[in-house]
C-alpha cells in the first residue's frame, strides 16, 4: 500500500491543531505566568515610589491579596479536578451499584459477580500476577544495569539503548512483540523470531500467545522490555548523586563491591527505588495497551482495565464496568497513601 | 530578561497560529446548490422540500467503502438539497453508546447487530421509522429481515447492505484439474473431505482471529450448522434465550460443527494443527486455497475482498464461492446472513427523507452499480450487480425456497453475542470440551 499525504491530509491536520493547542495552552499560560506576576510588582514599585515622594509611610502589603493571589492560580486546577476526577469518580461508584443499564439500584450484586464469576476471577488472578511481577523485574533490571554501566566505557551509549524503548508507545511495541512470538505451521518458513530459534534448535515451533499461563508471563516481558529503561535512568541519576565523600570513606575502610551495594548505594537510592517501583506499580495496574493489541484479552490473559472497557462499552453491561473501576482505583489507592507518607518522612527527616 | 522574551514568543506564535488554524477551519465550506427541477431529478420529488438541510450518519463503513457510499446517494444529494455527512469509525460498536449517552447522537446509524439496536430502543433513544419508510421497507424486504428491526410490534428501519454467510470457498481451478466436483448435499461435502484427506492435503483451512472480535467465525460456524441440524424455528428459540445456551439441540450443532473443524484429518490446511484456527486470523485463513494447500474455507460473501491481489474471482476463476449444503434438503434452503439497519436517533423530515430513501429500490440499484454490495432488496436488479460472488448472493437472498436467518451472536445480548459466545468457541477450538463451553456460556446469559 503507497503512503498518499493528500488522502491522509485530514490526520495531519488534527495532528497540527493539536500542536497549535499545545503551544497555546502551554504558551498562554507561560505568558500569564510571566506577565501577571510583574504587573503587580511594578505597581507595588509605583506604589513604593509614590509612597517614598510623599513622605507617606510605606503602605503594607495587603495579606488577603496572597490568598486572592492563591485563589487565582488554585481555580483552573480545582475548576478541572472536579469536572474530570472527583465528578466522574462520584458517578462511576455510584453506577457500580446499579444495573446494566443503570436504572435500578442492585446493591452489591456486581461486586459479587466479579468474584463468583470463573472469567473474572481469572482477570484478577492475572492482574495480580502483572502488579508482582512487573515493578519487580523491571526494577531489578534497570538497577542492575545502572549499577554494571555506571562508570563505564561507552555508558552513555549503553544507558540510551535501554532506554530506547521508552520512546516506543505501549501499541507499537506490543506489535513488535506479536512478531517476535508469531507462529507459522511445522515446515513453513517462521516469521517470528522465538519460533525460529526454536526451529533452528531443533525444536518445533510453538503457539506462545495461546496457551495459560505462559502467554501473560510472555505480555509481562512487553512491559518490562518498555519499562526497565525508565527505572534505569531514574536509579542511575540516583547513583550519581551520592556524595562522592561517602563513597570514598567507604573505599578507605575497603569494602568489597558487594559490600558497597548494599551498604552504601541501596540505603542511598532508596527514595528513588521507592518511587520507581510505586510508578510502576501504578502504571501495571493500569495495563490495558499491550494486552488489548497482543491478545485482547484472549486465551486467559485480560486484565482488570481490558475487561472493564469491554463491559462497559462494548457488552453494555454499565455496572458491572464500573465496579471493575472501582475496583481498579481502590487498588491503587493504597499505593498512592505509601508514597505520600514516604515523601512526607522524607520531608520531615 | 532574555528568557522572559523569549516566553513571550512563544506565546505569541502560539496566538497566530490559533488564529491561522480558525481560518483554514473556515475554508472548505462550500455549500452545494440543488439542481432540483432537471429531469433526472423527477425521481427525487417525492422526497419533499429539505433544500440546505443535514444528515449526520455514522456507521462502521470506512475508507474505499465509505467513499462508494457517498457515490452512491450522491444524486439523491443533488436533486433533494439534503446534505449526508457520513461518518464511518472502527470503534462504531463501543464508540455509538457513547455518542448517544453523551447526547451527540448522529442523525442515523447503520447498526449491524439487531441486538445493540434493541438495546437503543430499550433506553428509549430510537425514534420509530415514520409511515412512509415503512411502506418502502415492507415493499422491498421479506418479513424474515425485517422482523429483525421491529421491536415490541414497532418498526425502527429497514436494512440496507447484507451479506451471505452461508459460503464455502473453493477453487474451481483446483476442482476442475483433479476432478473433484462442488458438494451439494451435506454428505457430498464430507465425502469430498474425505476425498482430499486421502490425497494427502488437509481439505479445509480456517481462522478466527480477529482482533478483538476474535472468534466470531467460529460462531458463525456453529450458526449455519446449526440452522441445519436443528432448523430455522429452534435457531430462533435458541438466538432468543427461548432454549438454554447448553441445550442438548445445540450441543449437537457444535459437535456437528466439531466433526470439521475440531478434525485434525480436515484442519487447518496450510497453518498447522487444529489449535491454529484460534490464532489464524479470518483475513489469510483462506489463502491456502490459492497455493492449494487447502481446499475448503466457509467464510461469508465479504470474503472476496480478502483474496491476494490478481486472483480472479469467479465460476471459472482462481477462486469462488459455493452454497453450504443443507443437512436434510426437505427443509428448504437455510441461509444465514448479516446485514445493517438504517435507524434512526431523530424524526425531523430530512432524516425521515434519507431513511426512506436507503430503504428505496432506486438506493439499492444506485449503490449496487458501483460494486462489492449485496442487498436483500427485493428491488434490485440481479443485472446490476456486477461481481460474480455478489450476483450468486443476490441470487440466494432473493430464490423463494430460502430461509434466511440473521447471524445469532448479532442477535444475542451483547454481553453474549460479543463476548462469552465468541471467547467460548475460541476457547472451544483451542481444546476445551463442547459441554464445558456451553455451560460457560448459558452461565453468562442473564
Amino acid at each position: 500500500m503507497e503512503f498518499d499525504w493528500l488522502e491522509e491530509q485530514p490526520k495531519f491536520l488534527m495532528l497540527g491543531y493539536g500542536l497549535l493547542a499545545f503551544v497555546v495552552v502551554v504558551g498562554g499560560l507561560l505568558l500569564l505566568l510571566d506577565v501577571v506576576p510583574s504587573w503587580f510588582a511594578r505597581r507595588r514599585e509605583a506604589q513604593l515610589v509614590t509612597a517614598a515622594a510623599s513622605g507617606a509611610p510605606l503602605p503594607r502589603r495587603p495579606k488577603q491579596r496572597e490568598g486572592l493571589f492563591a485563589l487565582f492560580f488554585l481555580l483552573p486546577t480545582l475548576l478541572l479536578l472536579t469536572i474530570g476526577l472527583v465528578a466522574p469518580a462520584i458517578r462511576t461508584t455510584l453506577l457500580s451499584f446499579m444495573d446494566s443499564g443503570s436504572d435500578e439500584w442492585v446493591g452489591l450484586r456486581n461486586y459479587g459477580w466479579m468474584f463468583s464469576e470463573d472469567s473474572i476471577v481469572r482477570v484478577l488472578i492475572n492482574t495480580l500476577t502483572w502488579v508482582l511481577l512487573v515493578p519487580l523485574v523491571a526494577t531489578s533490571f534497570g538497577l542492575l544495569y545502572a549499577v554494571m554501566v555506571d562508570k563505564a566505557r561507552f555508558e552513555a551509549i549503553a544507558k540510551s539503548l535501554i532506554f530506547l524503548p521508552m520512546a516506543i508507545s505501549f501499541v507499537g511495541a506490543s506489535i513488535i512483540w506479536k512478531f517476535v512470538y508469531a507462529f507459522r505451521g511445522d515446515g513453513q518458513e517462521q516469521i517470528g523470531l522465538l519460533n525460529q530459534i526454536v526451529v533452528s534448535l531443533g525444536g518445533e515451533p510453538k503457539q506462545w500467545l495461546l496457551d495459560s499461563p505462559l502467554n501473560t508471563f510472555l505480555l509481562i516481558v512487553i512491559m518490562v522490555w518498555i519499562q526497565a529503561g525508565f527505572a534505569m535512568v531514574v536509579l542511575s541519576a540516583a547513583i550519581k548523586a551520592i556524595p562522592a565523600d561517602i563513597v570514598e570513606a567507604a573505599r578507605l575502610d575497603g569494602v568489597s563491591p558487594w559490600q558497597m551495594f548494599w551498604q552504601i548505594t541501596m540505603p542511598s537510592i532508596r527514595p528513588a527505588l521507592i518511587v520507581v517501583v510505586v510508578t510502576l506499580s501504578i502504571a501495571t495496574l493500569k495495563v490495558f495497551d499491550i494486552v488489548r493489541t497482543a491478545t485482547n484479552g484472549n486465551y486467559d490473559t485480560s486484565v482488570i482495565a481490558n475487561e472493564m472497557y469491554n463491559q462497559a462499552f462494548r457488552y453494555g453491561e454499565n455496572g458491572q464496568g464500573s465496579a471493575l473501576a472501582v475496583f481498579l482505583f481502590i487498588l491503587v489507592i493504597p499505593i498512592v497513601i505509601y508514597q505520600i507518607r514516604n515523601l512526607r518522612q522524607q520531608r520531615e527527616g | 530578561m532574555a528568557f522572559a522574551r523569549s516566553r513571550q514568543a512563544l506565546a505569541i506564535a502560539g496566538v497566530l497560529g490559533l488564529a491561522l488554524g480558525a481560518t483554514a477551519c473556515g475554508t472548505g465550506n462550500d455549500k452545494k446548490s440543488s439542481n432540483a427541477g432537471s429531469a433526472e431529478c423527477a425521481a427525487y420529488e417525492k422526497y419533499g422540500d429539505n433544500d440546505g438541510k443535514k444528515v449526520s450518519i455514522y456507521s462502521s463503513i470506512r475508507d474505499i467503502e465509505a467513499d462508494r457510499l457517498a457515490q452512491s446517494w450522491k444524486q439523491f444529494e443533488d436533486c433533494t438539497g439534503i446534505e449526508i455527512d457520513h461518518e464511518g469509525s472502527g470503534e462504531f460498536e463501543a464508540q455509538l453508546g457513547v455518542r448517544v449517552d453523551g447526547g451527540n447522537a448522529p442523525d442515523l446509524a447503520f447498526i449491524p447487530q439487531p441486538g445493540l439496536l434493541k438495546r437503543f430502543v430499550d433506553s428509549g433513544k430510537l425514534k420509530p421509522a415514520g409511515a412512509q419508510t415503512k411502506a418502502e421497507a415492507e415493499a422491498n424486504y421479506s418479513p424474515d429481515w425485517l422482523k429483525y428491526s421491529t421491536v415490541n410490534g414497532q418498526f425502527y428501519g429497514a436494512p440496507l447492505g447484507s451479506n451471505v454467510k452461508s459460503f464455502v470457498w473453493y477453487s474451481p481451478k483446483t476442482f476442475k484439474e483433479k476432478g473433484w466436483s462442488v458438494p451439494t448435499t451435506w454428505d457430498e461435502l464430507v465425502k469430498l473431505s474425505d476425498t482430499i484427506a486421502a490425497s494427502g492435503t488437509k481439505p479445509w483451512c480456517a481462522g478466527i482471529e480477529s482482533g478483538e472480535a476474535t472468534g466470531w467465525p467460529a460462531t458463525d460456524w456453529i450458526e449455519d450448522v446449526m440452522l441445519r441440524t436443528a432448523g430455522p424455528e429452534v435457531y430462533d428459540q435458541w438466538t432468543t434465550h427461548g432454549i438454554p445456551f447448553n441445550d442438548p439441540k445445540v450441543a449437537e450443532a457444535v459437535d456437528k460443527a466439531g466433526t470439521i473443524l475440531k478434525n485434525d484429518k480436515y484442519v487447518n490446511g496450510g497453518f498447522g494443527g487444529v489449535k491454529s484456527v484460534a490464532t489464524t486470523s479470518f483475513q489469510e485463513a483462506g489463502v491456502p486455497i490459492t497455493t492449494g494447500k487447502c481446499a475448503l474455507h466457509r467464510q461469508a460473501s465479504f470474503y472476496a475482498n480478502q483474496w491476494p491481489q490478481g486472483t480472479k474471482v469467479a465460476e471459472d476463476g482462481d477462486v469462488f464461492a459455493f452454497y453450504f449444503p443443507a443437512i436434510d434438503p426437505a427443509k428448504g434452503k437455510p441461509v444465514l446472513g448479516g446485514g445493517e439497519f438504517v435507524a434512526a436517533f431523530a424524526d425531523r423530515p430530512e432524516v425521515q427523507a434519507v431513511q426512506t430513501y436507503l430503504a428505496s429500490g432506486e438506493y439499492a440499484n444506485s449503490r449496487a452499480k458501483i460494486g462489492d454490495w449485496v442487498s436483500a432488496n427485493k428491488k434490485l436488479d440481479i443485472a446490476n450487480v456486477p461481481n460474480p460472488v455478489d450476483k450468486l448472493s443476490v441470487g440466494i437472498l432473493q430464490d423463494p425456497k430460502t430461509v434466511f436467518r440473521f447471524d445469532g451472536s448479532d442477535l444475542m445480548p451483547a454481553a453474549v453475542g460479543a463476548g462469552t459466545f465468541w471467547k467460548g468457541m475460541t476457547e472451544w477450538v483451542n481444546g476445551k470440551d463442547t459441554k464445558t463451553v456451553l455451560d460457560g456460556i448459558e452461565g453468562s446469559w442473564k
